[in-house]
């Protein structure tokens, strides 16, 4: 089976607007978690957030496509031309049908949703945008992302929370491994609006903490709750015949292997299935536990969740068996973008031989048996794991090799 | 050796047809299940139908916990679950949940609720701000539609791979599409796939109307979806779900069980062209329809029915009469092709399901649906749709297609399992 190739990659994240700046912060340790400045949340249970520097989207987009687009998908687009330009590619010269874009989104274009809903409630449905149909659904992204740069392969949508960033991967994948010689793929998330922060905060899942360095301290003995965050990561994924024929080099590493799994419904007694997702994504990898340099943790910050996944880690690693770390601990979680970051993250780690630190966290909860990176860590990166997990059981696993 | 992915058991929720019995009863009679909106007052709105469900949770045997917590797409979709489960007679204990897993398609997720949860803390759009102490403990749920493909992986014990798929209006049958790769992967043995919307609220006919999408034909909505009609004026907004128990052939054979369908290709193209609008000559579709075949090693002329996308809007009708010919050569004016959008309307991402449902029930039937409603032939669309009646004919092979904002143009080919095997 060819392999799949990571011939580019484009990063928006509350740390930077492109990837340099994203990752020199990151592996500088930069909170970039704050109050909320998008609107005032001074009212609400939760005030702290991971918001992406402000930028214009005029300068960067055409001006028709701005009126038409919620915050969420201009991130996508601007992310998704960084990374084509990261690749340097001609999409035309793939052949007609040869590139596809497959991205994940968890919550749609909900600030726009928002901004239609108030028109429609307090004046009317002659107000209601003509862009409303589709600028808040969950397709927008990949919608926009084919028209723009004409990229008319297969398309898809993956919703499963936090876990779709590597779900989105998994399928892209899929259609290169089959016949297809480029695609592009991650997730990018962004609904910071009253509405989509009211719905989150009833997730229950939210630190109501004021201090950005307190606020979200996953594996920690303090850990209650985290901050949520927007942006993501896009990927350029190739096949490997096709990388050689237009002569680019494989620049990051290769999608080795993937798996997902969901989780028992709750009072069943079963294990969680998050082990099952690593385990199975290594075998698809034929990457043993031993081989594995570092592992980007999903570490959602609440006490019993933080376990079942230290658990799950010290089962197929070992107790201290493998360094772990939380970068996103300086971005909040992203929702479908967070794993997509995670998987940038760990390609710049195999690039440039580091493991970016968790922060704010000084070391793991008694009973987590985690060698937790708290400090940027000179290393030989070979191969990566990310993990990730939806809300209400998604497990997703992905593995990126050198 | 090849592993296949067949349809074992089929669970519908329609318009006017709650079960698969009572759904293949009113297509192959031709009766439409379109009319005045009932769900809320419909009068400022340019399109004031739609095809509504006859759908009680509690009724429908949810318990009171699920009935609260679930939005009523995410209900479609359990009774949807448990119907299918049933009908394929799969036992769940004697199975293993890691080999088991779910995909469910929707467009618009739980939109139903987040509207009446935002009037709710936004106090009827006065607040921008909105009250977060008016906010249910599910918003969450409704703000993540991945929620739906939990309740059923939960509904159904699958701790396999489980996701939904929202790409508009092909969400049905890409989460089709997408489960049966993973049966032939091996990624598991079952799956539990289909796809729900329950988009009829204020929020979507505005958009809709927005930009005339959707029929303005109020004085008469029993006949108001007109697939491929001259008169055509837009469609009718839908809602309900079909769930299917997907199943590798070996797998099912072993049991014993019914086969309904070999799901044998499957693709998707985009038009990348615009978010709403297409091109008519139907390049993309066509591309869908060719590769779809390709999978399926279906020769264009083993087509027996073409399940149109059919939405009843003027360009669509056009653009996929285009790609049907320019896939399907001289052979789409020998085979019958034919829209149930004019009996139950356009539900979104649940449709492509709900096709994927009546496709096998031709097969089962040898009886192709027909398109309701379809009096006045127009010029530019001269295939053989099945006017009004339902017909006779031999089905084994059958190809079905979507077509959905952002793009997307998917083709599913279906196949009757013996020759599967033959």
């Amino acid at each position: 089976m060819t392999a799949a190739l990571v011939t580019g990659l484009g990063v928006i994240s509350p740390a930077g607007l492109d990837t340099e700046t994203h990752w020199a912060n990151t592996l500088a340790g930069r909170c970039a978690i704050g109050p909320l400045t998008r609107f005032d949340a001074s009212g609400y249970a939760s005030t702290l957030a991971g918001e992406v520097p402000e930028f214009d989207p005029r300068e960067h987009l055409p001006g028709r496509l701005v009126p038409q687009t919620d915050h969420m998908t201009r991130l996508a687009l601007l992310v998704a031309d960084a990374a084509l330009a990261d690749t340097d590619v001609d999409v035309a010269a793939l052949g007609e049908f040869g590139v596809g874009v497959v991205t994940a989104s968890s919550a749609g274009g909900f600030e726009f949703g928002h901004r239609e809903l108030e028109k429609l409630w307090s004046r009317g449905p002659e107000h209601v945008s003509a862009y409303q149909s589709f600028a808040w659904f969950y397709a927008v992204n990949t919608g926009q992302i084919s028209i723009r740069h004409g990229m008319r392969g297969p398309s898809g949508v993956l919703v499963t929370e936090q876990a779709g960033g590597l779900d989105a991967l998994g399928q892209a994948r899929r259609h290169v491994r089959g016949e297809l010689p480029m695609m592009v793929t991650g997730g990018v998330d962004g609904w910071l609006c009253p509405w989509g922060w009211v719905a989150h905060q009833a997730s229950g899942c939210l630190s109501r903490s004021t201090d950005p360095g307190r606020a979200y301290l996953p594996f920690s003995a303090d850990a209650a709750g985290y901050v949520p965050g927007e942006g993501g990561a896009l990927f350029v994924v190739e096949s490997a015949e096709s990388a050689r024929a237009r002569g680019a080099r494989p620049r990051y590493g290769v999608v080795a292997g993937y798996a997902a799994t969901f989780d028992p419904p709750p009072g069943s007694g079963r294990e969680p299935s998050l082990r099952r997702a690593i385990e199975a994504a290594l075998a698809d990898a034929r990457v043993a536990p031993a081989d594995v340099d570092v592992v980007f943790a999903d570490a959602v910050g609440l006490p019993e969740l933080d376990a079942a996944e230290a658990r799950a880690l010290a089962a197929v690693f070992g107790p201290y068996g493998v360094p772990v770390t939380v970068p996103k601990t300086m971005t909040g979680r992203l929702g479908a973008g967070g794993a997509a970051l995670d998987v940038a993250n760990a390609l710049l780690s195999i690039r440039d031989g580091v493991l970016p630190p968790t922060v704010n966290v000084t070391g793991p909860a008694p009973g987590h048996e985690l060698d937790l990176v708290t400090t940027a860590r000179e290393a030989r990166v070979r191969t990566a794991l990310v993990v990730a997990r939806g809300h209400g059981g998604f497990n997703s696993a992905l593995v990126v090799t050198a | 050796m090849t592993r296949r992915a067949v349809i074992t058991g089929i669970g519908v929720l329609a318009p006017s047809a709650n079960g698969k019995k009572s759904f293949w009863d009113l297509l192959a009679s031709g009766r439409t299940a379109t009319r005045r909106i009932s769900f809320f007052d419909p009068a400022p709105f340019r399109s004031q139908v739609a095809a509504e469900c006859d759908f009680d949770p509690l009724r429908d045997g949810l318990s009171h916990q699920q009935a609260r917590r679930m939005d009523r797409a995410a209900q479609f979709a359990v009774v949807g679950a448990r119907e299918g489960l049933a009908d394929s007679g799969l036992d769940l204990d004697a199975t293993d949940p890691t080999r088991r897993g779910v995909v469910i398609g929707s467009a618009v997720g739980c939109t139903m609720s987040l509207e009446r949860e935002y009037v709710v803390v936004s106090d009827g759009g006065a607040r921008w701000l909105v009250d977060q102490g008016h906010a249910v403990p599910h918003l969450f749920d409704y703000l993540v539609p991945s929620s739906i493909a939990r309740e059923v992986a939960w509904e159904v014990g699958a701790e396999g791979p489980v996701s939904l798929v929202s790409t508009g209006c092909t969400s049905g049958l890409d989460a089709v599409g997408r489960a049966a790769e993973l049966v032939v992967e091996g990624a598991a043995d079952v799956m539990v796939c289909g796809a729900t919307d329950a988009p009829i609220s204020p929020i979507t006919m505005a958009c809709f109307d927005a930009i005339k999408a959707t029929t303005p034909r109020n004085d008469d909505p029993a006949t108001a979806s007109r697939p491929f009609d001259r008169t055509r004026n837009g469609f009718v907004l839908g809602e309900g779900c079909a769930v299917f128990v997907l199943e590798e052939l070996e797998h099912a054979r072993r049991r014993g069980a019914r086969l309904y369908a070999e799901v044998a290709g499957f693709a998707s193209r985009a038009n990348a062209y615009h978010m709403t609008g297409l091109r008519p000559d139907g390049v993309e579709m066509a591309e869908a329809i060719r590769a779809a075949l390709a999978r399926a090693r279906t020769a264009p002329d083993e087509v027996d029915y073409v399940n149109a996308h059919g939405s009843g809007t003027k360009q669509n009708d056009r653009h996929e009469t285009a790609a049907v010919k320019r896939s399907l050569g001289a052979h789409a004016y020998a085979t019958p092709v034919s829209s149930i959008k004019s009996m139950i309307g356009h539900s979104l991402g649940a449709i492509g399901s709900l096709e994927i449902a009546a496709c096998v029930l031709a097969m089962e039937n040898n009886v192709v649906p027909p398109t309701a409603n379809l009096h006045e032939p127009d010029p530019e669309c001269d295939l053989d749709y099945v006017p009004l009646r339902a017909r006779e004919h031999r089905v084994d092979t059958v190809l079905s297609v979507g077509s959905g904002f952002g793009g997307f143009q998917t083709a599913m080919v279906l196949r009757r399992p013996e020759r599967s095997a033959a």
